[in-house]
């Protein structure tokens, strides 16, 4: 697949992924080498200039498009600022059409689910960062998606919160067993949360290598300071290495 | 999906509202912003009388704020039914102003076809002068309200149009993704993520154009009145004029300061109510 924008800047050349139902799969790869492009094509919000998408498992919707439920997380919580919490989760069952005590109901599941029972009305703006997150998520989650698309989702978060978050996104998708696409720049977040990293290096963006993390899960804080997060950890990190000086 | 699994809960904070001290029913950093203004305004209404009564100066050239206020309410009643039709002509000028900016700016935001194209022409009647084309309005149609009120409107209508269209595009682009993602109808998108997003400056379009319709109403009056066909506020200004009442001259001016400043106040609050859950604007910063 390839993606060609119209200022010429080739962002990505020869990108061919295959990604199984239920992976957990993160794309790593230096500033500017196309992860967001990438994931904005499996979106479906830009077209690929060559090469296509399948979805087998697609279902086809009203328009006779054949898309997978998607949930995407943006870098930025990307909230509706005049509207409620529980009115931000809501807002895709809303535009499904869904009626409103229903789609209350599953919103306000979907946020304790990520863990903010009791902050349904408030404000995005008296929420801090980590909060606004949550809240980010669990609107991804409120429609049951297939698959999760996360474009560096914890990137301005603090450490703290961000290992809390990962835990939590981690037993999320244990349970509900949904795929998970996941771009990040952090190595150890990587490593950390996924089944297989995805390498890309930039100028064209491309892949470099797919390493597996065959660690088992459920992982928690013992893997993280394991021996054996630590060696993966260094391979992916020579992997990305060589990625940035090629 | 099944149901909610134990996850750590966000710790729900004690949120005490901060206590704020309040005086005589507001609160304390509300006063000075009444109290000063009013403290100048009588200072300087004080140093008026002072000045006009020392220098014994005639009524006919400047007259005593005192004078003007036993004029204002010896001529109230003629004086508030030209309130009246002012304000009549100001709010029907304001609302069409914002319901016709409102819905045009709509149609500029579904197609840039049409923006482009009918743009320009809304500029073009922004910077025409109301004075020049009043009298050809006050002509062309028959019944004064509506030439009084046409050129009013045409004086408030471009800040609503114009602040409208930037707001209905300013939508953050994240946003307008999540919407197609989900595939938001055209509907669905104007109404649930552009036109929220669009209206704090919608509301500071109409907080401009409050003023504007105002003095609109009042210079078409003006021209209008000349041909003495009308009875608002300016109509009353012309007529002391001529006839050399100088207090009653100034009781109308006062009564159109009031009006502009009670329209701005009242569109303030407006602002303020809608949008003090998110906007910045109207969000009090804590400390
Ligand atoms: N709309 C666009 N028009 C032209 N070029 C673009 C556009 N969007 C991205 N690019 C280019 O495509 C390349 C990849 O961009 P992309 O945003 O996918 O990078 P990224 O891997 O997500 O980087 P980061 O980690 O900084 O978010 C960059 O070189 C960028 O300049
Ligand atoms: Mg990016």
């Amino acid at each position: 697949m390839e993606k060609r924008f119209r200022n010429g800047t080739l962002a990505l050349r020869g990108v061919d992924l295959d990604i199984g139902r239920g992976d957990f799969l993160s794309l790593l790869g230096p500033s500017g080498c196309g992860k967001s492009t990438l994931l904005r094509i499996l979106a479906g919000l830009i077209e690929p200039s060559a090469g296509s998408l399948d979805w087998p498992m697609a279902v086809h919707d009203s328009r006779g498009a054949a898309k997978p439920k998607l949930g995407f997380v943006f870098q930025e919580p990307t909230l509706l600022p005049w509207a409620t919490a529980l009115a931000n989760v809501a807002l895709p069952l809303r535009l499904e059409g869904m009626a409103r005590s229903e789609r209350e109901h599953r919103a306000a599941t979907a946020l304790a689910r990520v863990g903010l029972a009791g902050f349904e009305t408030a404000y995005p703006r008296a929420l801090s960062g980590g909060m606004k997150m949550r809240v980010s998520i669990a609107r991804a989650l409120v429609t049951s998606p297939d698959i999760l698309l996360m474009d560096e989702p914890f990137a301005a978060l603090d450490e703290i919160t961000r290992f809390r978050l990962n835990n939590d996104l981690l037993s999320i998708w244990q349970e509900a067993g949904f795929t998970v696409v996941f771009v990040t720049h952090s190595v150890f977040e990587s490593v950390y949360l996924s089944e297989r990293v995805v390498v890309m290096a930039a100028r064209p963006g491309r892949v470099v290598r797919e390493i597996a993390i065959a660690a088992p899960y459920p992982r928690d804080e013992a893997f993280r300071t394991s021996a054996e997060y630590a060696a993966l950890c260094r391979t992916v990190s020579l992997c990305l290495g060589e990625a940035i000086a090629a | 999906m099944s149901e909610a699994i134990a996850l750590p809960r966000v710790e729900e904070e004690a949120r005490p509202r901060p206590a704020v001290r309040r005086v005589l029913g507001l609160s304390r950093d509300a006063w000075p912003r009444i109290l000063m203004p009013l403290i100048i305004g009588i200072a300087s209404l004080g140093a008026w009388e002072t000045a006009v009564r020392v220098n014994e100066v005639p009524p006919w050239i400047v007259p005593a704020p005192s004078v003007i206020w036993a004029t204002l309410l010896r001529d109230w009643h003629t004086l508030s039914v030209s309130l009246w039709i002012t304000l009549q002509i100001t709010f029907a000028a304001l609302a069409s102003a914002a319901g016709l900016g409102l819905l045009l700016a709509i149609l500029f935001a579904q197609s840039k076809w049409i923006e482009l194209s009918l743009f320009p022409y809304a500029v073009v009647l922004q910077v025409t002068p109301i004075v020049a084309i009043a009298p050809l309005i006050i002509i062309w149609v028959d019944d004064v309200r509506l030439a009084l009120l046409i050129c009013a409107w045409i004086v408030a209508f471009f800040p609503i149009l114009s602040n409208t269209t930037l707001g209905l595009n300013s939508a953050d682009h994240n946003l307008r993704d999540l919407f197609r993602l989900y595939r938001a109808s055209r509907v669905q998108e104007l109404f649930l993520l552009r036109l929220p997003a669009a209206m704090p400056l919608f509301l500071a379009g109409l907080r401009i154009s409050g003023g504007l319709a105002l003095i609109g109403a009042i210079v078409a009056e003006f021209v209008a009145g000349t041909g003495g066909r009308s009875s608002g506020l300016a109509y009353r200004i012309l007529e002391a004029g001529y006839q050399l009442q100088i207090p009653r001259m100034f009781a109308a001016l006062f009564l159109i300061c009031v009006t502009g400043i009670v329209i701005f106040l009242v569109l303030g609050f407006v602002q303020h109510l809608l949008l003090r859950h998110w906007h910045e604007s109207a969000v009090r910063r804590e400390g």
